[in-house]
């Protein structure tokens, strides 16, 4: 290889590192300003955290010790004014990863959420791969083969998925498998399975329970992207490049994958920034309809007791985990995107 | 069938349609013509005249819902056989192995026509891959060859670079690279200098005909500018909507034009190489005449540190039409725009008499003070379409500068009919919308906006670069009998040198932000001073096919100046 | 100077409106040309105008109280209902009689034809309330003419205190339909106020707004509106909690609204006409009211139509969680709770479709609409 040529990609990898380092410059702030979001829903209920946990202890029969109590205000800093309040609660997440304690469950909440959100991840993962790998080929086609009967048909129905709400679609599901195939749904393992360590057999039974739920929170986004890529691959086709590549003599296949798709793709990768808050979302709400051992539950059910900590701690890592996925597309549209990272 | 053994295609009764929901648009409409090998054949004609749509149709890439209807394109194969193109499966490997092989095509805007996200090293590969299944390091080796023969510099690190960090002609450089990439036997470029500045437009014209004499191609040049045509044409087809007008030698076309409208043509453009006849016999304008406009040592430089405008001084004497003309990125229009307040130059001063001789700075002058000044300076716009509110009728466009100056009910009626005449608009038009007008007809609504509250000086900024040439006289010839009528002055801002020549009594040049030259237009034309100048008159293609001139032009470089030919 | 490649040369917008027609033709004559070509919006429109007014005269419509019991009818079957009996016309009912299954102790239903029960339009009511709030009335649409012990009329079944359901989808579409407008409504002040500062003033307004955009954008929404909305304390008055969650929902619309008009506002001030009214003389006021906002009007009225879709949705989903809304309110999302039992529905499954086909039948209309308006909203695009 000629040096020249190397001093070439050499630069370009310099654009793409200087890139990487604006975006992670610029999610300090939006990490900043989730983290105070999540602060003020912990905040919002009336009362602090401990006249709460004491009526809860008070209602259960149980009497507070005196020391417990002014140990705990000091832990929280609840004497404290709001900002010194928040700069303890970060500072114990950030360093010792303390995220407080749930008082109705009377546990850290570390104990409680990582299980749960590493099942959210997965589930959020899975159905990911399921949006896109089915979203791009039905884009692809309905736009190739504009006005057509099959671009009618997924027109309609992308836009029907998009009106019906992730929990009906749930429970429309549910309601299906149990009224028409006798199976009743939920979960993401059997009984015989739920507490036993991984297996292939495990694994086989999560499949075969897995499967719904990421249909089921996918549909939604599924329809979206569907829309988007006949969009963007619309607009491509009709630019004069393709022209070019058509009068090289290649083939229309490979013409149509290598120019047109290859650039609709781009703008897609940049819709992962919505498109992940979305299946997020819907992989909450599904999960509490499926009662899947995801965040899902685990967050309303703390909401509907006021448990603030683990509530707040649930939503801040939810979100975080969202604002690393939106930043890891964008440093994926910058790799498949030479103008991205030339600006 | 009997063909010239240099005949490479020949096309025979060409009709390729477009069914539109109102009926079939006969886009191209019985076009018959021949490519001999070596030789350049012209199709010429204005916008819509279906030259474009030709030359698709040659390699069945016209754009859906296009369809040829009839007619047959017969191309000489390299094993001496004929195939008609014009049967073949337009999807099929036939005409595939015809395409980007036999005959290469190049386009008009080189950016939109490259893929931005591959490197220009595989885009001008692909077609080597396509046709020979070249293998990746022979094939590099071609590719850096091809860039090395269209003159681009350091091909080793060009060749791994993206579009869009290369400027517009060396982008067109890549295009023809490409198209080159086979060897073709023949070369379709479809306007490829259109949108390329007339020193860019040159050696890009250059680098085809070198091209054309060493690979012995045919070539079919599309343009709509005559001056390109006389400069590089053998043999010229003139097209009118869809239709072919005149087909011949280059020589005739241009001395002995057959048909009316190829006559016409010809007339336009050379009716705007010299000065207009009105302004041949008018008084000159005395040169100690106290300037109505003067601006002294004027500097832009934007925030993203670009020095758009640089120390310019210019005067302008009551009566008088002052060309401004350079090339894209020359700062002529951001200048323009300083003039009337539109962008706020950092320095220097834009001085003003009013009409009681007092002189005001439009740089400095306060709300008020602008809101005045601003009716006596006014602007007329490049785009006419985007310069007219769409959602505005055309009494109310013109009747706004009125309004906002305080008319009213019948007075202002009146007024908006007595301008719409003016600029020859049916006063009746009124009610109408922008839409329903068309191109000259809309500038001429800019033109009576402009006009309605009797302004002193007129900046137009390219007024007449969106038209074709044959309403571009019209519209000149406009401006300059209001210019008599009612005394004004003009800024007249252009790229082209011949609009310049027709209506301005003297001409700055500008170059990169800074004035080159200023003087008489005649004296500037005739007897350039600076090398710039010189360059910039030099690489205009002359509409005479008797006087070719651009291959021997003068080539200007800032650091150091060297004549073409040594 | 380009030659027209592509497309025959086009003078103006292609409606079949004949030229002088066509030139005098204004921004909303076009506009509306433009959107009649579109016939799944077109029916759209028709669709969400009637669901609206279904909602507005809600009392009139539906038979019964929505919030009456009866404990006879738990989790009875639609009734279908049949306009002849014996030849004549004589819209009616067939009486349900119940039977306990013995084995599922589980009351079944069965539609009996020999005892018919007579519906009637225009009936009277069991009891006087005012239309609109406003017009004392006594009369309702349709209902049993003569109701007699063990008659019912539950077109779309009973839930589980034998409360009518259609009666209560259609009192739900006043409170989930309203929620969409007046979210909509807040949306449309925050949109355009914050979107025309950020468009208007640019520079370090315009980086911090659209920064703050960009995070509310990148938060789950499903999270934050539960941790929003589950702080509403349960004590609140009804009407309270309802302009709360219209709030919280329209806390993300108002984000791509305010999008759109910056994004107008951008590129709009460098339009040369908006650039030529300044040089008129107009000031900048005049300009924002007579170019830049007939100029985004119809893209507002678009984005603002796509918003309210998303806001049913999200009071639906909230309330459903049983965060949101609360009975005695009733809301699509609120008539969803009781489906959330996937064994009450797999028993009636009327709990689940009839609200479910209201929501979903009006979230479609309404996104079928917004299609049709923003491919509408430009009605220039295919002049020259």
């Amino acid at each position: 290889m000629p040096p020249a040529q190397t001093s070439a990609e050499k630069q370009n990898g310099k654009k793409m590192l200087r890139y990487i380092i604006k975006r992670l410059v610029f999610a300090i702030p939006t990490l900043f300003a989730v983290s105070i979001i999540a602060f003020i829903i912990i905040q919002l209920p009336p009362g602090d955290y401990l006249t709460t946990l004491m009526a809860d202890w008070a209602s259960q029969g149980g009497a507070v010790e005196a020391g417990t109590v002014a140990a705990m205000r000091e832990r929280y800093g609840l004497d404290q004014p709001i900002y010194f309040q928040y700069y303890k609660w970060i500072w114990g997440i950030l360093t010792a990863g303390d995220f407080g304690i749930s008082f109705e469950l009377g546990k850290p909440v570390t104990e409680l959420i990582w299980n749960r959100l590493g099942f959210s991840m997965l589930l959020s993962l899975l159905t990911l791969c399921f949006v896109w790998a089915i979203a791009i080929p039905i884009g692809i086609l309905s736009a190739v083969r504009q006005y057509s009967i099959s671009d009618y048909t997924a027109t309609f129905l992308a836009f029907f998925f998009l009106a019906v709400p992730d929990f009906l679609m749930a429970l429309s599901a549910m309601y299906v498998m149990s009224a028409w195939f006798g199976q009743s749904v939920g979960g993401l393992f059997s009984p015989e399975y739920v507490d036993a360590g991984w297996s292939f057999g495990k694994l086989l039974d999560f499949a075969e329970h897995v499967w719904l739920p990421v249909v089921v929170i996918g549909l939604g986004s599924l329809a979206a992207l569907v829309r988007i890529m006949r969009a963007n691959l619309l607009d491509e086709l009709s630019k004069p490049y393709v022209t070019t590549a058509r009068a090289k003599g290649m083939s229309e296949l490979e013409l149509l994958i290598r120019y047109p798709v290859r650039l609709a793709l781009n703008p897609l990768i940049s819709t992962l920034g919505w498109i992940l808050p979305a299946v997020i979302s819907g992989e909450i709400i599904v999960s509490v309809v499926m009662s899947l051992p995801t965040t899902g539950p685990l967050l309303l059910r703390a909401l509907l007791a006021q448990d603030m900590y683990l509530a707040g701690s649930l939503i801040l890592l939810i979100s975080v985990l969202t604002i690393i996925g939106t930043l890891i597309s964008d440093i994926l549209l910058a790799l498949t995107d030479p103008r991205i990272r030339f600006q | 069938m009997s063909m010239n053994k240099d005949t490479i295609l020949k096309v025979e009764d060409l009709k390729t349609y477009f069914p539109t929901r109102t009926g079939i648009f006969k886009a191209v409409d019985g076009v018959s013509f021949e490519l001999k090998r070596g030789k350049t054949l012209c199709v010429v004609g204005e916008s819509g005249s279906g030259k474009s749509v030709t030359a698709r149709s040659i390699l069945q890439i016209v754009d859906k819902p296009g369809r040829i209807e009839s007619g047959s394109v017969l191309l000489t194969r390299a094993d001496g056989s004929l195939t008609d193109l014009a049967k073949l499966d337009p999807r099929g490997k036939d005409i595939r192995s015809v395409r980007g092989k036999e005959i290469a095509m190049i386009f008009q805007e080189p950016m939109s026509s490259l893929s931005p996200v591959h490197r220009i090293g595989t885009q001008i590969g692909e077609a080597l891959r396509i046709h020979f299944g070249t293998p990746k390091k022979e094939q590099r080796e071609r590719v850096l060859e091809l860039l090395r023969q269209v003159e681009i510099p350091r091909p080793e690190t060009a060749i791994d670079r993206y579009t869009f960090e290369f400027s517009g002609g060396m982008r067109q450089r890549v295009m023809i690279a490409m198209a080159l990439a086979c060897n073709p036997q023949v070369l379709i470029a479809d306007e490829p200098t259109t949108a390329l500045d007339v020193t860019t437009q040159a050696e890009i014209l250059d680098l085809i005909k070198k091209l054309q004499q060493s690979h012995g191609m045919a070539v079919l040049f599309i343009t709509h500018d005559m001056g390109v045509v006389a400069e590089i044409a053998d043999e010229v087809l003139v097209m009118y909507r869809g239709k072919v007008m005149e087909r011949g030698p280059v020589e005739q076309i241009f001395h002995a034009p057959q048909d009316d409208y190829t006559r016409r043509l010809i007339g336009s453009v050379v009716k705007l190489e010299k000065k207009a006849e009105v302004r041949l016999t008018r008084t000159a304008i005395p040169a100690e005449a106290a300037p109505l406009l003067d601006v002294k040592n004027l500097s832009l430089t934007f925030p993203s540190g670009l020095k758009a405008v640089d120390d310019v001084s210019l005067t302008v004497r009551p009566g008088e039409t002052l060309g401004i003309v350079g090339e894209s990125g020359s700062g002529k229009t951001t200048m323009g725009r300083c003039l009337l307040r539109i962008y706020d130059p950092q320095a220097g001063a834009i001085d003003f008499r009013r009409p009681d001789g007092k002189t005001v700075d439009i740089r400095t002058a306060d709300r008020a003070e602008l809101k005045n000044i601003r009716r006596e300076v006014r602007m007329i716009f490049q785009d006419p379409v985007g310069s007219l509110s769409p959602r505005k009728n055309v009494g109310q466009i013109i009747a706004e500068p009125l309004k906002l100056a305080g008319m009213r009910g019948r007075e202002l009626d009146d007024r908006v009919a007595e301008l719409m005449a003016q600029v020859d608009l049916e006063p009746a038009w009124r009610e109408r919308y922008p839409h329903a007008f068309s191109g000259g007809q809309r500038q001429r609504i800019g033109i009576a906006r402009a006009i309605a509250v009797k302004p002193r000086l007129i900046v137009a900024d390219e007024a007449t670069s969106a038209l074709d040439v044959s309403l571009r006289s019209q519209m000149l010839d406009l401006m300059m009998k209001l210019q008599d009528e009612l005394g004004l002055s003009y800024v007249f801002i252009s790229h082209d040198m011949s609009v310049i020549r027709y209506m301005c009594d003297r001409v700055a040049v500008m170059y990169r932000g800074r004035i080159v030259e200023t003087g008489d237009t005649d004296q500037v034309v005739n007897h350039p001073q600076h090398d710039y100048t010189r360059a910039l008159l030099s690489a205009i293609p002359h509409p005479d096919p008797r006087d070719r001139r651009i291959h021997k032009r003068f080539r200007y470089d800032p650091a150091r100046t060297v004549s073409a030919n040594g | 100077m380009t030659d027209i490649t592509s497309l025959p040369p086009d003078t103006g917008p292609s409606f079949n409106l004949s030229g002088k027609d066509m030139a005098v033709a204004g921004q909303w004559r076009l506009f509306w040309l433009k959107f009649k070509k579109h016939r799944i919006a077109l029916a759209s429109l028709v669709i969400i105008v009637f669901m609206y007014l279904v909602a507005a005269f809600a009392d009139f419509i539906a038979p019964f109280d929505p919030n009456a019991t009866n404990a006879r009818f738990t989790y009875a079957p639609p009734q279908a209902l049949s306009l002849f009996h014996d030849g004549s016309f004589q819209p009616n009912v067939k009486q349900l009689k119940m039977t306990l299954n013995t084995e599922s102790m589980r009351r079944e239903f069965q539609p009996d034809p020999a005892k018919p029960v007579k519906v009637g339009f225009f009936v009277k009511a069991q009891q006087p309330y005012y239309l609109l709030g406003l017009v004392p009335m006594q009369t309702k649409l349709f209902g049993l003419t003569n109701p007699q012990v063990g008659d019912s009329l539950y077109i779309f079944g009973a839930d589980r205190l034998g409360r009518d359901i259609f009666s209560r989808v259609v009192h739900g579409a006043k409170i989930s339909l309203s929620i969409g407008l007046v979210g909509v409504f807040m949306s449309l002040i925050l949109g355009v106020t914050i979107g025309g500062i950020s468009g208007f003033f640019g520079g370090g307004a315009d980086l911090a707004i659209q920064r703050f955009i960009e995070l509310l954008r990148s938060i789950p929404t499903i999270p934050l509106w539960m941790g929003l909305a589950a702080a509403i304390p349960v004590g609140w008055p009804p009407l309270r909690t309802y302009f709360v969650i219209t709030l919280i929902v329209s806390l993300i619309g108002w984000t791509s609204l305010a999008r759109e008009v910056r994004g107008k506002f951008l590129s709009l001030r460098s339009e040369d006409f908006v650039i030529a009214a300044r040089l008129d003389g107009m000031s900048e006021i005049g300009i924002i009211f007579s170019h830049l906002v007939p100029s985004f009007m119809s893209h507002i009225i678009a984005t603002l139509t796509l918003a309210i879709p998303s806001m049913i949705l999200a009071e639906t989903a909230l309330s459903f969680l049983g965060i949101g809304l609360q009975p005695p309110i009733i809301s699509w999302g609120v008539l969803l709770q009781e489906a959330q039992n996937i064994r009450a529905v797999a028993q009636a499954p009327w709990l689940l479709f009839t609200p479910a086909a209201a929501i979903v039948i009006s979230v479609l209309s309404l996104n079928f609409l917004g299609d049709g308006l923003r491919d509408a909203a430009d009605p220039y695009e295919s002049v020259s």
